[in-house]
C-alpha cells in the first residue's frame, strides 16, 4: 500500500509536467466561485485557446481512441493529467465538460461515421460548445416524464415546448436534445433523441438567475423549431436509451475539485484570525470539534478518490465508492459555510469585500443549495446508492405502465 | 497509485472470513454474552493455529513478522462477526506497548507467548470516570512496587499481564508518569469484574497492593508511549470497528429486502432508502481513513497521529451510526433480545468509549492539523 505511480504512470506524470510547465503557469490559491462557468468573452477567449492546445496534443480527452482525437491512453493517465493540470493556473475548461462528457459520446456511439467526425473534432478543439437539453419545468428529477413535443412532417421533425436547467445554452453552439415523439406510447418509450445548433429559428434562451446571484443556467425555449431528420440518434422511440448512454458516460471527474475549493483549511485560517467571546477560536472546544468533523469526511472523500484511482491503475472499473463524493461534499460545504458565518458574529451577514475573508463563506453559503440539487439532487443521488449499489428495490412507479398522455399531470 | 491492499492480503481477508463464519456464529457470541467465561477459548485458540496473533510479531518473538497491513484485515473479520476474544487488548494494546517500549529481555520473555496465544494482556489507563489526565494518574509506582486501583478494564479478568499509566513522582504534567509492566497472577492483585454494556467483552477493577511491577519504558515517559500505543490501536480498532459497521450494513439491507410493509418491501421506500445510503457512505469514509491510518501504521509515518485520529473519529462515528440505525430498520424486533443488532449496537458504544471519547481524539486532530501546518 502506497501512493507511489507505477514506472509508466510516474513517466506520463513527468511527460504531462513537463508539457504544462512549457505551457502554462504555476497555480495561484483560488477564491471560491459561484458554481463556475465563467462567460465573459476574455475568460471563453482563453478557454477556447487551452483547450484547442491541449487538443492538438492529444491531452483533450486522453482516454479517447487516437482517431477521435485522444491520446488512446487510459483512465489513470486522465486522472494523473487532471492532477498535474490542477498545479498550474490554467483557464477554467469547465464550459468543454457537458459536450465532450456527454454529448459528443452520445454522438460517437449514435450518430453516422460521416456526421460524427464533423462534430467530434471541433468540439475536442473547444471551437464548438455543446449542451444538454434533457431537463424540463415538469421534469427535472423524473426526467423521462418531459413533455417538449417533436412531430414528424416529411424530412423533418417540428419541435415545441420548453427546456430548463441547461448549463452553458447561452454560449453553446449545439444542444442534445431528448423530445416526447408518441404521447400514446408509455413513458419511456415515446421519447426520441436529436441534436441541433442552439441558432436554429424558434430556439429562444434566457438565463435564469439564481438565488446565489449568479446566472449559469438557462431556460430554453422551443416554438416550431426544424430539424433535420438525419440529425435524429438512435430510432423513433428509442430516446430514453440513448438518454442512458448520455448518463452513464456521466463520470467521477477523479481529482477535480467540488464546492469551489472551501474546506478545512479555508476554515482553520479563518479560525485562527478570530477571537471569540472566551478567547481566540482556536482554543474553543466547540469550534475544534466541528473542525475534527468535516476534516474526516474530507480526508474520507480524498482517500476514496485514491481507492478510486488505484482501481483505474490496475485497470479496473471505479467501485462504487465514487459514487458518495457530491453527497458529502455539498452538504459539508452547506454546513461548513454557515459555521464560518457563526463564528464571525453579526459580521457574517455581510458579504464580498466588507465582509471577512473577502465574503467567501458567505459565497459559499449561498451557493451551496445549488450543489446540493444541481446533476442530481441529494435525493435522487440517495435512490441511486441504494438501488444500484446495495440492490434495494426500485421506487414503485405508477406512472410506468400507463400511456403518457394518461398521467396525471401530463398533456 | 497503489492505495489498496495487495492480493496475498485479500487472500487473507477471505481466509479469515470463511474460517470465522464457521468458527465464530451468532451463538459463539451469545455465548459469552450471557456466560461467565469472558471470550471463547476455543475461537481464540483456533486464531492462534491460524498465526494470526503473531501476524506483526518479528520471527525473532516467534510470529509470523508479516505487517501492520495483515494485521488490520485480520482485525477487520473479527470486528466484522464481534468475536469474543481479547484480541484487541493482547495484541492491539499490550503487544502494541511491548513492542514499542519493552526492553529485548521483556519481549523475549512475553511475544512468544502472545504469538501462541498463551499470554493475554491488557491496558490499564482509567482510574475513575471523566477526563484522563496526568493529574487524575494516582496508582503509585516506587522502588519497585505498584499501589492503586485501574478501573474499566477491557478484558481484565482474563489478562495475565496488563500494562499499567503509573506515577512514579510527583512531578506535574506527564513527566512524573511512567509505564508499568505488572504480572496479574501475584496475590497482591485484587480483581473485581464489573457490569458494562457489553458483556461479550467483559471489564474488571484492578486493585494493587504494593504489587511487584517493573517498568515498560523509561521513567517518565509513560504518557508519551501511551499516547503512541493508542495511536497504533485506533488504527487497529479503526479496522474492527468498520468490520462491524459493514455486517450492520448487510443485516440491515437484507430484512429491509425481505421484510414486507404496506404491501412491499421495505426497502422500497425511501425513508429506508436513504438511511442505508447514509450508513453506505458513512462506511465508506470511514473506510478510506482507515486505509491511510493503515498506510502511516505500516510506515510508521510521521502523520499517523493525525491518521490515526481521523480513522478513529470517522470510524467510531459510522459504526455507531450504522449500529444504530440498523435497529431502527429492523422496527420492534430489532429491540429484542434474540435480534442480534443490540449485539452490534453494544460493541459499537464500547469501542467508541475504549480508547477515549470523541472529544478527546477530535481535539488531538485538531492539534495534529495545526502542528503540520506550523512544519
Amino acid at each position: 500500500m502506497d501512493f507511489e505511480d507505477t514506472p509508466e504512470e510516474a513517466a506520463f506524470r513527468a511527460e504531462v509536467h513537463a508539457w504544462l510547465a512549457d505551457n502554462a503557469t504555476p497555480a495561484r490559491n483560488d477564491q471560491a466561485d459561484d458554481l463556475g462557468l465563467g462567460d465573459s468573452r476574455d475568460v471563453m477567449a482563453g478557454a477556447k485557446a487551452w483547450q484547442a492546445k491541449k487538443a492538438a496534443k492529444g491531452y483533450a480527452r486522453i482516454a479517447w481512441p487516437k482517431e477521435a482525437g485522444g491520446l488512446g491512453g487510459t483512465a489513470i493517465q486522465q486522472a494523473i493529467y487532471n492532477q498535474e493540470e490542477a498545479k498550474f493556473d490554467v483557464p477554467d475548461t469547465r464550459m468543454f465538460a457537458i459536450g465532450l462528457g456527454m454529448c459528443i459520446p452520445t454522438l460517437m456511439a449514435y450518430a453516422s461515421k460521416d456526421v460524427g467526425a464533423r462534430y467530434v473534432a471541433p468540439a475536442l478543439a473547444g471551437e464548438e460548445i455543446w449542451c444538454q437539453l434533457f431537463s424540463e419545468p415538469a421534469a427535472g428529477s423524473d426526467v423521462a416524464g418531459l413533455r417538449t413535443r417533436a412531430e414528424k412532417h416529411g424530412a423533418d421533425w417540428i419541435v415545441s415546448g420548453q427546456k430548463i436547467w441547461t448549463s452553458g445554452a447561452h454560449f453553446s453552439d449545439y444542444g442534445l436534445l431528448l423530445a416526447r415523439t408518441d404521447f400514446d406510447a408509455l413513458k419511456h418509450k415515446g421519447l426520441t433523441m436529436f441534436f441541433l445548433s442552439m441558432r436554429s429559428p424558434g430556439v429562444e434562451i434566457r438565463p435564469i438567475r439564481q438565488a446565489s446571484g449568479g446566472a449559469n443556467f438557462n431556460e430554453v425555449f422551443f416554438t416550431d423549431v426544424r430539424i433535420p431528420d438525419a440529425q435524429r440518434l438512435g430510432e423513433v422511440g428509442q430516446g430514453w436509451t440513448v438518454a442512458l448512454t448520455t448518463l452513464m458516460h456521466e463520470r467521477l471527474a477523479v481529482g477535480g475539485g467540488l464546492g469551489g475549493g472551501l474546506d478545512v483549511k479555508e476554515l482553520l485560517t479563518l479560525v485562527r484570525e478570530l477571537e471569540l467571546e472566551d478567547g481566540p477560536a482556536l482554543k474553543n472546544a466547540h469550534v475544534r470539534e466541528r473542525i475534527a468533523d468535516w476534516y474526516v469526511r474530507s480526508a474520507g472523500l480524498k482517500y476514496t478518490t485514491y481507492r478510486t484511482m488505484t482501481a483505474l491503475s490496475r485497470g479496473q472499473q471505479p467501485g462504487p465508492e465514487a459514487s458518495i463524493a457530491k453527497i458529502v461534499v455539498a452538504s459539508k460545504l452547506q454546513e461548513l459555510c454557515a459555521f464560518a458565518m457563526e463564528l464571525e458574529g453579526e459580521a457574517g451577514a455581510l458579504k464580498g469585500e466588507d465582509a471577512p475573508a473577502h465574503g467567501a463563506f458567505q459565497l459559499g453559503w449561498m451557493s451551496a443549495p445549488g450543489l446540493r440539487i444541481a446533476g442530481g439532487t441529494d435525493e435522487i443521488l440517495r435512490n441511486i446508492i441504494a438501488e444500484r449499489v446495495l440492490g434495494l428495490p426500485p421506487d414503485i412507479r405508477v406512472d410506468k405502465d400507463v400511456p403518457f398522455n394518461k398521467v396525471p399531470g401530463a398533456r | 497509485m497503489n492505495f489498496d491492499f495487495s492480493e496475498d492480503q485479500k487472500l487473507l481477508r477471505e481466509q479469515a472470513r470463511k474460517l470465522l463464519a464457521d468458527k465464530c456464529p451468532p451463538r459463539t457470541i451469545r455465548a459469552v454474552l450471557e456466560g461467565d467465561a469472558g471470550y471463547d477459548a476455543a475461537l481464540w485458540k483456533s486464531i492462534a493455529e491460524m498465526g494470526w496473533l503473531g501476524t506483526a510479531i518479528p520471527e525473532a518473538y516467534g510470529g509470523l513478522g508479516l505487517g501492520a497491513l495483515e494485521l488490520c484485515v485480520i482485525a477487520e473479520e473479527l470486528g466484522r462477526v464481534l468475536a469474543p476474544v481479547p484480541f484487541s487488548s493482547t495484541i492491539c494494546l499490550f503487544a502494541q506497548a511491548l513492542l514499542l517500549a519493552g526492553s529485548e529481555e521483556q519481549k523475549q520473555r512475553l511475544l512468544p507467548g502472545i504469538a501462541s496465544g498463551a499470554v493475554i494482556g491488557t491496558f490499564a489507563r482509567v482510574e475513575a470516570p471523566g477526563g484522563v489526565t496526568p493529574r487524575s494518574i494516582r496508582a503509585s509506582f516506587r522502588a519497585g512496587r505498584l499501589s492503586g486501583a485501574k478501573t474499566a478494564v477491557a478484558d481484565g479478568m482474563e489478562a495475565h499481564f496488563t500494562v499499567a499509566l503509573v506515577r512514579t513522582s510527583e512531578e506535574a504534567g506527564e513527566r512524573g508518569l511512567s509505564l508499568a509492566l505488572v504480572d496479574l497472577n501475584s496475590e497482591r492483585v485484587r480483581r473485581q469484574k464489573l457490569d458494562s454494556i457489553d458483556p461479550s467483552r467483559k471489564h474488571a477493577q484492578f486493585t494493587f497492593d504494593h504489587v511487584a511491577a517493573e517498568l515498560l519504558g523509561s521513567v517518565g515517559e509513560g504518557w508519551e508511549i501511551a499516547r503512541q500505543v493508542l495511536d497504533r490501536a485506533a488504527v487497529l480498532m479503526a479496522f474492527e470497528q468498520v468490520g462491524g459497521a459493514d455486517a450492520c450494513l448487510a443485516m440491515a439491507k437484507d430484512y429491509a429486502r425481505t421484510r414486507h410493509a404496506f404491501g412491499r418491501a421495505i426497502g422500497s421506500f425511501q425513508a429506508i432508502k436513504h438511511k442505508l445510503a447514509d450508513i453506505y457512505i458513512g462506511n465508506e469514509l470511514a473506510r478510506s481513513n482507515a486505509y491511510y491510518g493503515a498506510w502511516a501504521l505500516s510506515t510508521n509515518a510521521r502523520e499517523l497521529p493525525l491518521a490515526a485520529a481521523a480513522a478513529r473519529i470517522s470510524a467510531t462515528q459510522a459504526f455507531d451510526f450504522a449500529a444504530n440505525e440498523s435497529v431502527q430498520v429492523h422496527g420492534g424486533i430489532g429491540f429484542t433480545w434474540e435480534a442480534d443488532c443490540h449485539l452490534f449496537q453494544k460493541r459499537a458504544r464500547e469501542l467508541a468509549l475504549a480508547l477515549g471519547p470523541q472529544r478527546v481524539w477530535k481535539d488531538r486532530l485538531v492539534t495534529e492539523l495545526e502542528r503540520s501546518n506550523a512544519a
